[in-house]
């Protein structure tokens, strides 16, 4: 029975992933890649892996297909002319058999990996209590490869940056993103006034239930973002200018403080990252705490865009 | 060996499954925007509802349960809001088709 639900999903997914490649309506393909995002955490669920699933469906799924259909309607006005000019049957031909060729690849890399498959879980286990924390993703994350989260955490701060010197010249430092405006007695006021006491709970919840359970500041942050732009788009808040003190402050506090903590443990323990003795758990609480801003203000703010306002003009 | 609540939980699942299929009927068959948002939204919302009862005397304790009735009444809330949403758009689109 499990085999068969197994087999239709993997079906589905293989179909959905062709769907939304040969798909030509911008639109549709984006459509098609958030449920593909959603099944797909169906598959990570079917694993096991509950935190990979939570991930994929808040990030993969959710963030990126929103930030995708804005992409889409940014692109709106230039797809007609994008359509009507079909590449050549050569350029085509190559372009397929190129993305055959990876494929291929790909599956002859999985299917000749060794069985059982090179790991270090069976490392982990035993030296996972000294972290002090429950979670093996949690302990990886933050203490054996604690310098993966630390790059990725400046990465996204990067591309926020990237994003923001995409504003021209008279905007900068101005607010970015639309000003939205909304009914004040419309349902999306009302879902924006009483979705975030509920969504700000859970979102802690998550972030807390990371040390010993599926959860952590990712699947947190997503969707903390993800109330803080419904309150925007429901016209009941705008967004910070983006030269604010404290935005800036906000949004780099994560990264600072996660290279003060490496740069403590060079003098405490001997590395950079390393943590002392019986530290290991404040230590990583106190850079999850410090990363949880970091990530919403980063998430929501992409999702904004470059800074297109100056002052309070709306 | 299978007890009264696993007889109902198996009878409200399967009819949460048929509100489902019901409603996936609706979104295929039906000709305009408004009517396929009304048998989505009507449809498995009753289907998730009848979905949640079965599983609750399957949950193992309270919080678990709590849990999935707070889950049931997200996703009504959600998509109630959403089916008004989509609505209002495909009005001011004009016709819904």
């Amino acid at each position: 029975m499990t085999t068969v639900v197994g087999a239709v999903i993997v079906a589905l997914l293989l179909w959905l992933a062709l769907w939304t490649v040969v798909a030509r309506d911008a639109f549709l393909a984006v459509a098609g890649f958030v449920v593909y995002g959603l099944l797909l955490s169906l598959v990570w669920v079917r694993l096991a892996g509950i935190d990979v699933a939570l991930t994929e469906a808040a990030i993969g799924g959710g963030l990126t297909g929103a930030l995708l259909l804005g992409a889409v309607g940014r692109l709106r006005g230039t797809e007609a002319a994008t359509a009507a000019e079909r590449p050549g049957p050569g350029l085509r031909a190559l372009a397929a058999l190129l993305a055959l060729a990876v494929t291929a690849a790909l599956m002859l890399a999985v299917l000749s990996l060794p069985d059982p498959a090179p790991t270090l879980a069976p490392l982990v286990v035993p030296n996972l209590q000294s972290t002090g924390v429950g979670n093996p993703i949690t302990g990886v994350l933050l203490a054996f490869r604690a310098l993966d989260t630390l790059l990725e955490a400046i990465v996204l701060v990067i591309g926020l940056i990237g994003v923001w010197s995409l504003a021209p010249d008279h905007a900068w430092g101005g607010r970015p993103g639309l000003r939205y405006q909304a009914d004040p007695d419309g349902i999306l006021a009302y879902l924006a006034r009483v979705l975030p006491p509920i969504g700000i709970v859970i979102g802690l919840y998550l972030f807390w239930a990371g040390a010993d359970h599926p959860g952590g500041k990712f699947q947190s942050a997503t969707i903390l973002a993800a109330m803080w732009m419904l309150v925007q788009m429901a016209g009941l808040s705008d967004t910070p200018r983006s030269d604010s003190g404290w935005l800036r402050l906000g949004i780099v506090v994560g990264p600072l403080a996660f290279v003060a903590v490496g740069v403590f443990g060079i003098p405490a323990a001997g590395a950079f990252l390393a943590y002392p003795e019986g530290w290991a758990k404040p230590l990583i609480l106190l850079i999850e705490v410090a990363l949880l801003p970091t990530l919403v203000l980063v998430l929501a703010l992409l999702m904004n865009g470059p800074p297109s306002r100056h002052g309070d003009a709306r | 060996m299978i007890s009264v609540l696993d007889l109902f939980s198996i009878a409200a699942i399967a009819g949460g499954c048929f509100f489902y299929l019901a409603g996936t009927v609706g979104l295929l068959r039906f000709p305009d925007a408004y009517t396929r948002l009304h048998a989505l939204t009507k449809a498995d919302n009753l289907g998730l509802a009848l979905v949640v009862i079965g599983l609750l005397p399957q949950m193992s304790g309270l919080l678990a349960a709590a849990k999935l009735v707070l889950v049931w009444l997200l996703v009504l809330l959600s998509s109630a809001a959403v089916a008004q949403l989509i609505a209002r758009s495909a009005r001011r689109q004009g016709g819904g088709q």
